[in-house]
């Protein structure tokens, strides 16, 4: 009996190992060994044909700290996501109290927040690039009716960034709507009626009982926009390429140019070792909630 | 009072409807219409379709399109055969080392593959794979996501069909095939939906390893066509942007519940 439970086991483990080894094969290839060797190269000078790569610890590192460009990328970013997150998780809570509400039209309604998340950011940028064209552009046009004077609002560094963040804003509210909407649905129709009942007014039933029951759908939600503000750099490529002279260019655009624009790996690589550890901050805390949100159920 | 409440619920929310599909609105309304009609706005100018034959002809779209079906259908096959079998054996089979390998499978899921570009091109370049299909697709294959949603929906399997199959004389894999695989039909649904809208809409990354029209897919090749250099004016970009995201678009608005109902079930694990 307990060789054949032997048996089973080993066969067991052999058949896990097998089953296992194509995705671990590719998940090395592709996250593992990049994340080391990234780790790796951003502890070496860069070649040239002259002088050889050689080990110079964290140097790459303090020149980038030294590098007044990353410095700006760094506080652009921090404003795309300072910026993005809250705004983008209030709008998604409004169209989802009201697309789960008994209003007209709702069908639309609820196809016209959702339909961007469908488009790629690329075509996204494309339509945005017809609101936002100096002259010509949508926002122009209703600003001359009142009279205003024509903004190039992608060509001017007080204002790209913000073109840029409503982009992303109108990309990803109705996706986080869905995520509202469906905890939304899970909220007793006796809670209202009580709430009804004790003559509270609809802002104190939303604040005092609604809020509080969405709140693990509003962390994952924070957490997902979070990823998202580092993510979402396609639309910079059509509208911005990160300038005029980077006042909207973000740290994932910086990376794609130092290793692609400027052949600079090194840096690349230091930088982009910034950026995992930034989200493996957010993945602990999102860990930590995870095992919060055990206790509620 | 009650009905004014409702009327201005009604209102906002309308409202905001209609801000928020105007960028696609403002698009057709440019394809539509000649360059001139279109920037100034004129509502009783003529109709026509002259904008998409141009951009048709201005860029190799038909080739654009067949690059970037292949390309989701390559991560979509390699992902189901991929997280089929990893999940498999992350939910119903003891091995030593398993909760490690899943605690790294599970590491993946931060780290983005956005992030790794660099070396990851190193990686696809090495292999030979440099401005080839498989290439753009390979990295994607094995998500974690993936694999932790099959393990999630394999789980959910009782474990009585698992041992009634045994004892017909089911090998493990035929097990597999034959009970698991059609009971997480739903959840193969919810996946290929939004694999196939994510890797349909993907820029950066085949942006990098793709260089020639023969790879490029459909986001790239857009970006090209409408980037400024080419002086393409602004209806003709509106219709080879509504052109590009028309199939995604349509198949949306057809199957829209099934859609927000495969974003909801991949996102709430």
């Amino acid at each position: 009996m307990s060789a054949h439970a032997n048996l089973e086991r080993r066969r067991q483990a052999i058949y896990g190992w097998l089953l296992l080894s194509p995705a671990a094969i590719l998940l090395t290839l592709f996250a593992f060994y990049p994340s080391v060797a990234t780790l790796w190269s951003s502890l070496f000078s860069r070649g040239t044909r002259r002088n050889p790569t050689e080990f110079v610890g964290t140097e790459n590192y303090a020149e980038l700290f030294a590098d007044p460009t990353f410095w700006i990328v760094v506080k652009n970013n921090l404003l795309y996501a300072g910026v993005t997150i809250p705004v983008s998780i209030f709008i998604a809570l409004s169209m989802a109290l009201w697309a789960n509400g008994k209003i007209r039209a709702r069908g639309f309604v609820r196809t016209a927040y959702f339909t961007p998340t469908v488009l790629p950011m690329i075509a996204a940028a494309n339509l945005w690039l017809f609101f936002y064209t100096p002259g010509l552009g949508v926002l122009d046009q209703i600003g001359s009716l009142f009279g205003l004077p024509s903004v190039n609002w992608l060509g001017q560094p007080e204002t790209a960034l913000w073109a840029i963040i409503i982009v992303t804003i109108w990309k990803e509210a109705g996706f986080f709507m869905i995520f509202y909407l469906a905890a939304l649905q899970t909220i007793p129709e006796d809670l209202k009626e009580a709430a009804d009942i004790e003559g509270a007014s609809r802002w104190t039933y939303t604040r005092r009982i609604v809020l509080p029951l969405l709140m693990p759908t509003t962390l994952f939600i924070a957490v997902n926009a979070m990823i998202n503000s580092v993510k979402l750099i396609d639309h910079l490529f059509i509208l911005t390429k990160g300038g005029p002279s980077d006042a909207s260019k973000l740290i994932l655009y910086y990376i794609y140019e130092m290793a692609f624009a400027f052949f600079d790996a090194p840096s690349a690589a230091a930088m982009t070792m910034m950026v995992i550890a930034v989200l493996g901050i957010v993945a602990a805390v999102q860990f930590l909630y995870l095992d919060k949100r055990t206790h509620y159920q | 009072m009650k009905s004014l409440t409702k009327f201005m619920d009604s209102f906002g929310a309308i409202l905001l409807a209609i801000i928020w599909i105007s960028p696609l609105l403002f698009a057709f309304w440019a394809a539509t219409h000649s360059t001139s009609d279109a920037v100034n706005l004129n509502l009783f100018s003529p109709w026509t379709l002259e904008n998409f034959r141009v951009a048709w002809a201005g860029a190799p779209w038909l080739k654009y399109f067949i690059n970037t079906f292949m390309l989701v259908t390559v991560i979509l096959i390699g992902q189901f055969v991929l997280t089929t079998l990893a999940g498999f054996a992350f939910a119903q089979l003891q091995f030593p080392g398993k909760d490690y390998v899943f605690i790294l499978v599970l590491m993946q899921l931060f780290i983005l593959p956005e992030v790794l570009i660099v070396e990851n091109y190193a990686m696809i370049s090495r292999l030979g794979l440099f401005d080839t299909i498989l290439g753009v697709g390979m990295p994607y294959m094995a998500s974690a996501f993936g694999i932790f949603l099959m393990r999630q929906a394999f789980k959910g399997v009782p474990i009585e069909l698992h041992e009634a199959a045994r004892i017909e004389g089911c090998g493990l894999l035929g097990i597999l095939w034959r009970v698991y695989v059609p009971l997480a039909k739903p959840t193969y649904l919810a996946y290929a939906l939004v694999s196939v809208s994510t890797h349909w809409n993907n820029f950066l990354w085949p942006l990098i390893v793709t260089n020639s029209p023969e790879t490029r897919p459909l986001t790239v090749g857009l970006s090209i066509f409408g980037a400024p250099e080419n002086g393409v004016d602004i209806s003709i970009i509106s219709a080879a942007t509504l052109m590009s995201v028309a199939p995604l678009l349509i198949a949306f608005l057809i199957f829209q519940r099934q859609f927000v109902q495969a974003f909801l079930r991949a996102g709430i694990k």
